[in-house]
């Protein structure tokens, strides 16, 4: 909503100045979004006349011209290439150091061919004014008493320009009057009472009959329609303040009538149109359209309607849309004789659908979708007439109205104390009920409780804390004082986290901790992609995504850091380790958004450093470095890894035979980890090998609440004896198996087994492996004999061998 | 003997010892004068048969001769020794100014979201706020209808809000479209249906809008607080956010600006700016969250009496005020995981947000 300072001065009477104006409308909630000042930049050029113009001795299209630029004092000698430079013009100066909108140069003193310009005569593009460098500017020879004095103050340019973001609640202020009547409310003026307007009413019968065409008189699309004719106007361009203001807004000047259309649009927010009525056929209708009705709007392009559209036609075709826009062939010209004025109600929603499917952003369409002041119409016909009588001529026939104006008073019962209940702001009663009635609100009743009644041009108004915002915002948010919000509880802050939210921050600095950076990708990945990661579900896909990479809610965090992997590589980044801690979807249920904590390494990005380096070979990250990420964060976040079962059904993603799945019983997934499928490097256009973890927080079992006090230290002076142990297996054996197998043999006595090598191939076979293990026994009580030891060690050996057919190695 | 060429004797070992190259050489001298059959352990061996007098007279001066020529074995050995272990030692010698790496906890970082998330959570911490969570596929009933969000509003269009392809069903068992939460209001109304106020919570995460240029990302992140309760106000809001922005900016004074707004969800609405010295940008404003009274009819949506609860909800950028504080100039780098960006922007392992030690310090 765009304004200007004068415009907003004719409906409100205020010695504020501009930035007090500022600052109150965006303290009102009405936020400026900027101010034009045109004065700003043409403020250093003034009114001068060219004393003599004589040919540039150098030049044949240059002329030299001596320039009075102030009364009585010597003139200036300029040099000037406009063809209509001549001896008594009366145009535009510009002193030496003005900077020109309109050709961005600063200017300077300096020798045009041999002359000395010290100064310039200006053009309105050169002031970025209009399009017209014909010529310098050519004023009228009046004006040359006005020599030396702003060029801007003299035309009157200097109108600054006010663009309010005007929030969807508030179609009272689609028009300057509405402001006004804000600005008012809140102190910085008063609202000038409207005029009377005279000679509006006619003496003839509107020739043309308008009709609401609704069937079972559904009439919510277009609860009214007023018109009035007026026969014999004469429809040239609209007076000259007039013009400026619209343009001055960025409306372009059409013609007498139209101008007043849009003048009233922006005045009152009261969007009008007007039809040559000697191009109407028959009687003129609100209806609904039927679907594949075509007509050519005033824009000059072709619509289709659909049957949900509200339409005005006459006897033959639609000719436009209501609200919206109006059609070319019903539409004014300069030799237009008689006209029909419509001044109509049409429904929000409707009028906001139908701009919507038809793509047209209109003046009209802004202030009827946020719902015009029903109660509006008929003055709003009265002042067209007027105006238009004004500017056109002409003879009014009397007012034709299809419909009644859908008034609805809103009466809302409030108390005077909500105010402070609501804001903790004290406003006493005297000012709430001045700032209700400034805005329009009418006051019934003795309280405490009274009847309110909000003005027309307030759908917004509904209820009690409507009524609170309208006396806080008037007062002033800034007086609202701040007051402390008391302690829960009081004394000291409980915790807040959930565990879930706690491990979500443990992963995060856990990983951050084993040197992968953290990453934040895209919640949606290509379809593709997701398929890959076994998602991709139709109720995954995204109805309106905004690229095709980003079709499809992800599965996995995995191919989104894999993503970022390879854009990392192509920046030279060779080793990369990446870690997201986020939410994946197996289904669009709020049960099945898990939060999931993945890295990946790719590269030679380990936990010991990433890249070659001079302390020895650097080797691509691996299976082993991805599960000791795994183990390590289900370590951090409270659980014991070893608790957990390794099984080899890691999903298809990753390497068959290097990677593996982290179970909790036969159901319960804690993580997969290992490295990835050539096939999913290739899809994701990886060029390096990469290892990945992903481990489901939400699959955790809950940390069980223990005391805060540890179990006394279980510690013995006695010392550990250990025995090592070399087995030779095939090669199938897991060393878990081994382990397992071996740490039975002695529950009580056996502390810890360790896997200390592993060895394949020389002369064991291609289908053996020897794997050595170091078992640490702690004796709890005494010093073990060695025949204690012995019979340990032989346990150990059956152990193993039974659970793995392994044999100690010769 | 005589005691003269004791005397000789002493001298010719000593002198022996004193040349001495190394631990060899000493222990070749050592064995010549003390060794079994050694010239002093000879000399030794003659006192048996001397006459009591003699031997007593002999004995001592031949021991002070074997006291002196040990001691001096002892003292040169401990002087090569020492120089043999500071040769060894020199051979030794490392190239100090060789690399090290820099270990994991000088390659890994936090991201700055979720840093300034914990910086958040703490703050809020103190003032009593939970964190409250929801899902990021929603149904439009909880993200737009029983916010006061009516159907025809513009926000609900395809071209502000991403629609799933498949329906869901709302809460009332209807069937609605599911929609990716355009903010972390559905939080809101989530926690209202399932709690008892008084309720203070803050709802961070992620949220989507059909949007992608200079400023905004299809995904991005909020930040949402709400406190109900019988008599919570407006100017509660306003000493929380101003302690908020106080803590999170990490000064004594900010500057705030309260404008009166709109949303459908609030009444009555604010805008919020703050001065931008906090950042150490002094004479702009930067607006940095909306927030207002919870709507009466947000309330009743979520089944509590409007007449009886009242509250205040406020929703900021998470990415935004992350950008503002660390001085980071581009929305956009948030999401690409570009590690140059990650390791400048980023954070320490170590850098744990607390009340005690500061949010940033």
């Amino acid at each position: 909503m765009k304004f200007t300072l004068s415009w907003l001065k004719d409906h409100l009477e205020t010695k504020a100045s501009l930035a007090e104006i500022k600052a109150k409308l965006d303290q009102i909630g009405l936020e400026v979004e900027g101010i034009d000042d045109p004065s700003a930049a043409l403020a250093g050029f003034t009114i001068a006349r060219v004393l003599d113009a004589k040919k540039h001795p150098n030049a044949d299209k240059l002329q030299v011209l001596q320039v009075e630029i102030a009364p009585g004092k010597p003139s200036v000698e300029v040099v000037c290439g406009a063809p209509n430079a001549r001896t008594g013009l009366v145009g535009v100066f510009a002193p030496l150091g003005a900077f020109i909108p309109g050709t961005g140069i600063t200017l300077e003193k300096k020798p045009v061919r041999g002359v000395v310009s010290n100064g310039m005569m200006l053009s309105e593009r050169e002031m970025q004014l209009s399009e017209n460098h014909d010529g310098i500017v050519d004023l009228d020879a009046k004006m040359a008493d006005k020599v030396g004095q702003r060029y801007v103050d003299v035309l009157g340019l200097g109108d600054p320009v006010i663009e309010i973001k005007l929030t969807p609640n508030r179609p009272d202020c689609t028009g300057v009057r509405g402001v006004a009547r804000d600005l008012a409310a809140a102190g910085l003026g008063t609202l000038k009472a409207d005029k009377k307007l005279e000679g509006v009413e006619g003496t003839f019968g509107c020739p043309v009959e308008i009709k609401l065409e609704f069937p079972g008189g559904d009439d919510t699309a277009c609860p009214c329609f007023a018109g009035r004719y007026i026969k014999g106007i004469k429809n040239g361009p609209s007076p000259a303040w007039m013009q400026k203001r619209l343009k001055a807004v960025g409306q372009k000047p059409i013609n007498a009538v139209v101008d007043v259309t849009n003048y009233i649009s922006i005045d009152r927010g009261r969007p009008l149109h007007v039809y040559d009525a000697d191009k109407l056929e028959g009687a003129i209708r609100a209806r609904l359209s039927k679907s594949g009705e075509t007509f050519l709007g005033l824009n000059g392009k072709s619509y289709t309607t659909d049957d949900s559209m509200c339409v005005i036609a006459d006897d033959r075709a639609v000719l436009g849309f209501g609200g919206i826009l109006g059609g070319e062939d019903t539409g004014t010209t300069e030799v237009t004789k008689n006209i029909l004025i419509e001044c109509a109600y049409f429904d929000p929603n409707r009028t906001a659908s139908t701009g919507r499917k038809a793509g047209i952003q209109t003046d009209a369409r802004y202030r009827f979708e946020r719902g015009v002041d029903p109660a509006y119409i008929e003055p709003g016909l009265d002042l067209a007439t007027r105006m238009m009588l004004d500017v056109a001529g002409g003879t009014p026939s009397t007012k034709m109205i299809a419909g009644k104006p859908p008034v609805k008073a809103m009466s809302i019962e409030f108390s005077f104390d909500r105010v402070e209940k609501l804001m903790g702001l004290k406003v006493v009663d005297a000012e709430i009920r001045r700032t209700l009635e400034a805005l329009g609100f009418v006051i019934e009743g003795k309280g405490p409780v009274f009847k309110i009644t909000a003005p027309s041009w307030r759908p917004d108004i509904h209820g009690p804390a409507d009524l609170v915002e309208e006396v806080a915002r008037i007062a002033g948010l800034e007086t609202v004082p701040s007051a402390p919000l008391p302690r829960l509880d009081g004394g000291v802050t409980r915790a807040t986290l959930t565990d879930g939210q706690k491990r979500v921050r443990r992963a995060r600095r856990t990983l951050a901790a084993r040197g992968m950076v953290e990453a934040i990708t895209w919640s949606f990945i290509r379809q593709g992609e997701a398929e890959h990661f076994g998602g991709g579900a139709e109720s995954l896909i995204l109805a309106n995504p905004i690229s095709s990479e980003m079709t499809t809610m992800r599965p996995s965090l995995l191919p989104g850091l894999l993503a970022a992997v390879q854009r990392n590589r192509h920046r030279g980044f060779a080793d990369v380790a990446l870690f997201e801690v986020g939410q994946a979807y197996r289904g669009d249920q709020p049960a099945d958004q898990f939060i999931a904590a993945a890295g990946i390494r790719a590269g030679a990005a380990r936990l010991s450093g990433t890249g070659r380096h001079w302390d020895g070979k650097a080797g691509d990250a691996g299976i082993f470095d991805v599960k000791a990420d795994a183990v390590s964060l289900l370590q951090s976040l409270g659980f014991d890894a070893a608790k957990a079962q390794i099984t080899r059904d890691a999903p298809a993603w990753f390497h068959p035979g290097r990677s593996a799945t982290l179970r909790l019983g036969p159901k319960v997934v804690l993580a997969h980890f290992g490295e990835l499928h050539p096939d999913t490097l290739k899809l994701l256009d990886v060029s390096a090998p990469a290892a990945a973890f992903e481990i489901f927080l939400n699959a955790l079992p809950p940390e069980k609440k223990k005391s805060r006090a540890k179990p006394p230290l279980d510690a013995t002076d006695l010392l550990p004896v250990t025995r090592d142990f070399a087995f030779v297996l095939d090669k199938g054996v897991a060393a878990a198996d081994v382990v397992k197998a071996a740490r039975g043999a002695d529950n009580a006595l056996i502390a810890s087994v360790k896997v200390f090598d592993l060895f394949e191939g020389g002369n064991l076979g291609a289908d053996k492996k020897s794997l050595a293990i170091e078992v640490t026994l702690a004796p709890k009580t005494k010093t073990l004999t060695d025949e204690e030891i012995e019979a340990v060690t032989k346990k150990v050996t059956a152990e193993v061998r039974r659970a793995t057919g392994g044999e100690i190695r010769g | 003997m005589a005691g003269a060429d004791l005397g000789a004797l002493e001298t010719e070992l000593l002198g022996e010892i004193a040349s001495a190259a190394d631990l060899a050489g000493i222990e070749q001298v050592r064995v010549a004068a003390l060794g079994k059959k050694g010239r002093v352990s000879e000399l030794m061996a003659t006192l048996g048969k001397m006459a009591p007098d003699e031997r007593k007279s002999f004995g001592a001066a031949i021991n002070q001769v074997k006291t002196k020529v040990s001691d001096a074995l002892d003292a040169r050995k401990a002087l090569l020794d020492k120089a043999a272990t500071a040769a060894k030692l020199a051979a030794e010698r490392a190239d100090v100014t060789l690399p090290v790496r820099p270990g994991p906890m000088g390659e890994g970082r936090i991201h700055p979201v979720s840093q300034v998330f914990d910086e958040i959570a703490e703050i809020f911490a103190d003032m009593g706020f939970r964190i409250a969570e929801g899902p990021d596929i929603e149904t439009d009933d909880l993200n737009f209808t029983r916010l006061n969000i009516p159907p025809e509003h513009p926000a609900r269009q395809m071209h502000d809000t991403f629609y799933l392809k498949t329906p869901g069903t709302s809460l009332t068992g209807e069937k609605a479209p599911f929609v990716l939460r355009t903010h972390t209001s559905p939080v809101q109304i989530r926690t209202m249906m399932n709690q008892k106020p008084p309720i203070r919570i803050i709802a961070p995460g992620r949220v989507y809008r059909m949007d992608s240029d200079a400023t905004h990302t299809p995904m991005f992140h909020q930040i949402e607080g709400l406190v109900i309760d019988e008599t919570t106000h407006f100017g509660h809001m306003k000493w929380c956010l101003e302690e908020f922005c106080k803590a999170f900016f990490e000064v004594d004074q900010v500057k705030m600006r309260f404008r009166a707004s709109h949303f459908p969800f609030t009444e009555p609405s604010a805008e919020v700016d703050v001065g931008a010295e906090a950042i150490g940008k002094p004479g702009q404003w930067l607006e940095i969250l909306g927030c207002g009274m919870v709507h009466p009819k947000v309330i009743a949506n979520c089944g509590l009496d409007p007449e009886k609860y009242q509250g205040w909800a406020f929703g900021m950028g998470l990415d935004r005020i992350t950008m503002l504080k660390y001085g980071i100039p581009d929305l956009r780098d948030m999401f690409n995981a570009d590690l140059r960006w990650l390791r400048h922007y980023g954070f320490s392992a170590f850098d744990v947000p607390t009340l005690a030690g500061g949010m940033s310090t």
